[in-house]
């Protein structure tokens, strides 16, 4: 009963056509623009790699800064290395907690009134501001008054993070569904409740990494440091006054330098600085999935 | 001044009218001088910025029952229901005229609190919304928001609400899994669950089961049947078979145009018993509505 007449074959391949070309050198393309951009990123790491790890080791990275003229395996970049992790941390303690607040005025609070929106606007300007400038700014207000110290560069460098940490976590913020906020709202919760328990865990991992970039880039920079902790060769353990050194601006120096020994220093340092960022990334990876383990 | 009113909230069950304690059994009529009054709204009109949603809702909402809201869409439904426990308080520009009275006291009144208003009215929306939490701390959310930090207590709340919800069997091996885990309808029933948790007088309801399947949707309506001698229920639901199934009263909204500006206001049509709006309507728009020649 159930024979019936041979069904005609049906073709379900793609049919060779425009829109398979499109396919392929779309595919094409984006395939070209990750080696393009790997290019840069391999070579940066090969060379600061290659030049500076035959430098690197643990009496390199605590020991005092020698003269320029020093040799190659003399002396280190301790003082550097502990000015880079007291400045950033400060700046950090002081843009994070303020640009996270900061954020959440402009989206749970603000809405779309003046003082938001100003805000808003202001934080986008200041995004532009060229670090050198922000350097100068701390140098005119601070500096001037109080003179050198690890403290003022933390101001340089939190003036830079600041815009960085707002804009981030406001974007994940944003991220937070409604009817998560009306869930809570629905059992009776405040706003400021609201704010804690649900929109803020919900948006953890991604205000974490905001901070990073912001911490990774604020770790890179010269230019703010150069006119408020003036970089010196000697140890400076008090971050709150005094002229200190750090990382970028001990390259700075030494790249410059015409001696061999204080160039290979500074590829040594280029390197730490960047093992730095490396192991920040991996801690704070580590910290959010904890935090993020109900999200999915 | 606010506290101490929420912990009362969160320890203590409100207090009922002695004759409405025991629970009307099976079948008995539904007697309108026994059920006191839970919502009280005269001449309600909502205003989203100059826009006027709906208009003139005047309805009586009674304890223990469930009550339906029924109506073509756009026709404000979920905007009067919204307007009960002032979750369009969250809207900017939402605007309420009238008076909503819960209770004998005024929902607006001007020294209300929206979080103590949404404390004892609690809300079930229609897309299952669960916390990116663990299902513990799905449940135990508001009942720790009300100042609850006992575990023993906590764990004895989670169980008591998990099993009101019919949930228990399925989730109890596996407390603090992500909410985010769960079916649809299994998420919907942790997010009735955790409004059960912090022991509400009224639960609104809005298309709880839009998203789910008839065996969740059955399981639903078995809950909703099941916890309606203790709190008072109040649906929007655009199944109509599920109204006459679970609601002992339908209140029918319907859509007037205004063809010249185009606009249209969500208006209250009539309001009865559901056996009434639905085998004998008084208004021809009912008809039309409940036997399927329109909307």
């Amino acid at each position: 009963m159930a024979v019936t007449a041979e069904q005609p074959k049906v073709d379900l391949r793609e049919p060779p056509s425009w829109r398979r070309t499109k396919n392929r050198i779309a595919t094409a393309l984006m395939v070209l623009a990750l080696v393009l951009v790997m290019i840069p990123l391999g070579f940066v790491l090969y060379t600061v790699i290659s030049k500076g790890a035959s430098t690197i080791s643990w009496s390199f990275l605590t020991s005092s800064i020698p003269p320029q003229v020093a040799l190659a395996n003399q002396g280190g970049i301790g003082p550097a290395v502990l000015g880079t992790i007291e400045i950033t941390g400060l700046a950090t303690l002081m843009a994070v907690p303020l640009g996270v607040l900061g954020a959440i005025y402009l989206n749970e609070y603000g809405g779309k009134g003046v003082l938001a929106r100003l805000i808003g606007f202001m934080a986008d300007v200041m995004t532009g501001v060229p670090s050198i400038v922000m350097g100068l700014f701390i140098f005119s207000i601070w500096v001037l008054h109080f003179g050198f110290s690890g403290l003022a560069g933390a101001f340089a460098l939190g003036c830079l993070m600041l815009p960085i940490v707002i804009r981030s976590t406001d974007e994940m913020l944003k991220l937070v569904p409604d009817p998560l906020r009306e869930a809570s709202y629905a059992l009776g919760a405040t706003k400021a409740r609201v704010t804690l328990t649900v929109v803020l865990p919900a948006a953890i991992g991604g205000i974490v990494s905001g901070a990073l970039l912001a911490v990774a880039r604020a770790a890179g920079e010269t230019a703010p440091l150069l006119f408020t902790i003036l970089t010196v060769t000697a140890a400076n353990p008090n971050v709150f006054s005094g002229a200190d050194t750090a990382l970028p601006s001990q390259i700075f120096v030494n790249a410059s330098s015409p001696y061999v020994g204080a160039q290979a220093r500074a590829w040594g340092a280029a390197l730490t600085l960047i093992a730095i960022a490396f192991i920040l990334m991996i801690a704070a990876r580590t910290v959010t999935a904890r935090f993020t383990r109900y999200s999915r | 001044m606010e506290e101490p009113v929420q912990n009362v909230v969160a320890t203590t069950p409100l207090p009922k009218p002695a004759a409405l304690q025991q629970p009307r059994p099976p079948g008995a009529p539904v007697s309108d001088t026994l059920r006191a009054p839970v919502f009280d709204t005269k001449n309600v009109s909502i205003y989203y910025g100059s826009f006027l949603a709906v208009t003139d809702v005047s309805l009586t909402i009674y304890e223990n029952e469930i009550t339906a809201f029924i109506g073509p869409s756009g026709c404000g439904k979920t905007t009067v229901l919204r307007t009960l426990n002032r979750m369009n308080d969250l809207v900017p520009s939402a605007r309420v005229e009238g008076d909503v009275n819960y209770r004998g006291v005024s929902v607006y009144g001007p020294d209300v609190s929206a979080t103590a208003v949404r404390r004892r009215i609690g809300m079930v929306f229609q897309k299952p919304n669960p916390f990116p939490k663990s299902i513990y701390d799905n449940i135990a959310y508001g009942p720790r928001i009300n100042g609850e930090r006992k575990r023993t207590k906590l764990d004895e709340i989670v169980e008591r609400s998990l099993r009101q919800a019919a949930l228990w069997d399925e989730v109890k091996d596996r407390l603090n899994k992500s909410g985010l885990t769960l079916s649809g309808g299994q998420a919907q029933r942790l997010c009735i669950a955790r409004t059960l948790a912090v022991e509400p007088d009224v639960v609104l309801m809005d298309e709880p089961c839009s998203a789910l399947d008839p065996i969740a949707t059955a399981a639903i309506e078995d809950l909703m049947r099941e916890i309606k001698s203790r709190y008072t229920i109040v649906i929007v639901t655009h199944n109509m078979q599920q109204a006459t199934r679970i609601s002992d009263r339908t209140a029918f909204y319907s859509v007037l145009r205004d063809e010249k500006s185009d606009t249209r206001t969500g208006v209250l049509v009539e309001y009865d018993r559901t056996e009434n709006i639905f085998q004998n309507p008084r208004d021809s728009r009912t008809q039309a509505y409940v036997t399927g020649r329109m909307g």
